[in-house]
């Protein structure tokens, strides 16, 4: 019984620890996301972008998603963000702020987002409100998702692949100079 | 820990991507909005995979990721063309397909 007690309470710590590390991943984020958008300076914003992915993969490791989170920093930080760079450099964006990015119309995209978001709040409230992840959450194993994609979603899988070559291909033709 | 807490990470990720390609003028910089986007996605499908103790989640989050890489690619390309042939690439100005 005591044994019983002190692992709950055990669990509970791991879990305050997990939720105190959780909002400060998803405040960084929030904030960084927010400069993202509103900053005037394209370098800037692709550096906030960097922060916030980062703080996603944060979040999969919380949630037990390691390969997911791995792939997140090689994919995401090591590949798009060096091509989201290559962009700004290649299409000569000023160095230093800028003062024409947004639109005229800000406040009817503030708008659009907002309603958005006070739909998707109020849905998500009315539908989990009170729903607890798991108790006994276990991080899934990389070899369980090799597996996975390996056997039930190998035909995706496959087609993922062919859908990569053709878009870069895609990419290289579209890009070529001549 | 709640699901709601992952969800509404999400949501809130994801209103603010909405908002930034709604407002961005730049096409750089609507892509890196578009980037946040599916980010706020992919945290959904991850929370409703270790919701269900299931790697479905996990495996389509993937999935979301390379696609997002082949999309961020022919994106790029696009823009550059634009740039190349319009010098500016403000998407309000590219606006030939208007009568």
């Amino acid at each position: 019984m005591t044994y019983l007690v002190l692992q709950t309470q055990l669990t509970d710590t791991g879990e305050w620890i997990a939720n105190i590390f959780f909002y400060i991943i998803a405040a960084v984020a929030i904030v960084a996301a927010l400069r993202m958008v509103t900053t005037n300076n394209v370098v800037h914003a692709s550096l906030y972008l960097l922060v916030v992915l980062s703080a996603v993969a944060a979040t999969y490791v919380i949630l037990g998603a390691e390969f997911a989170a791995a792939t997140q920093i090689l994919v995401y930080l090591g590949a798009i963000m060096v091509l989201l760079l290559f962009g700004v450099m290649l299409t000569r964006a000023k160095i230093g702020a800028e003062t024409d990015l947004d639109h005229d119309q800000k406040w009817i995209g503030a708008l659009v987002a907002a309603s958005l978001g006070a739909v998707m709040g109020y849905s998500l409230w009315e539908g989990f409100g009170d729903v607890r992840m798991p108790a006994d959450q276990v991080p899934q194993r990389t070899e369980a998702v090799a597996d996975e994609i390996f056997s039930t979603y190998i035909v995706p899988f496959e087609a993922l692949s062919v859908l990569l070559l053709a878009a870069l291909i895609g990419a290289v033709v579209v890009a070529r100079r001549d | 820990m709640f699901l709601n807490q992952f969800l509404f990470l999400a949501a809130i990720l994801f209103c603010i991507g909405v908002y930034g390609v709604l407002t961005r003028k730049n096409g750089v910089l609507v892509l890196m909005s578009i980037e946040l986007i599916l980010n706020a996605v992919n945290i959904n499908l991850v929370a409703f995979g270790a919701f269900h103790q299931h790697l479905s989640g996990q495996v389509f989050a993937l999935f979301v990721i390379a696609v997002a890489a082949a999309e961020v690619g022919v994106g790029l390309a696009i823009v550059l063309l634009i740039y190349r042939n319009r010098r500016s690439i403000n998407v309000a100005e590219a606006n030939i397909l208007k009568g």
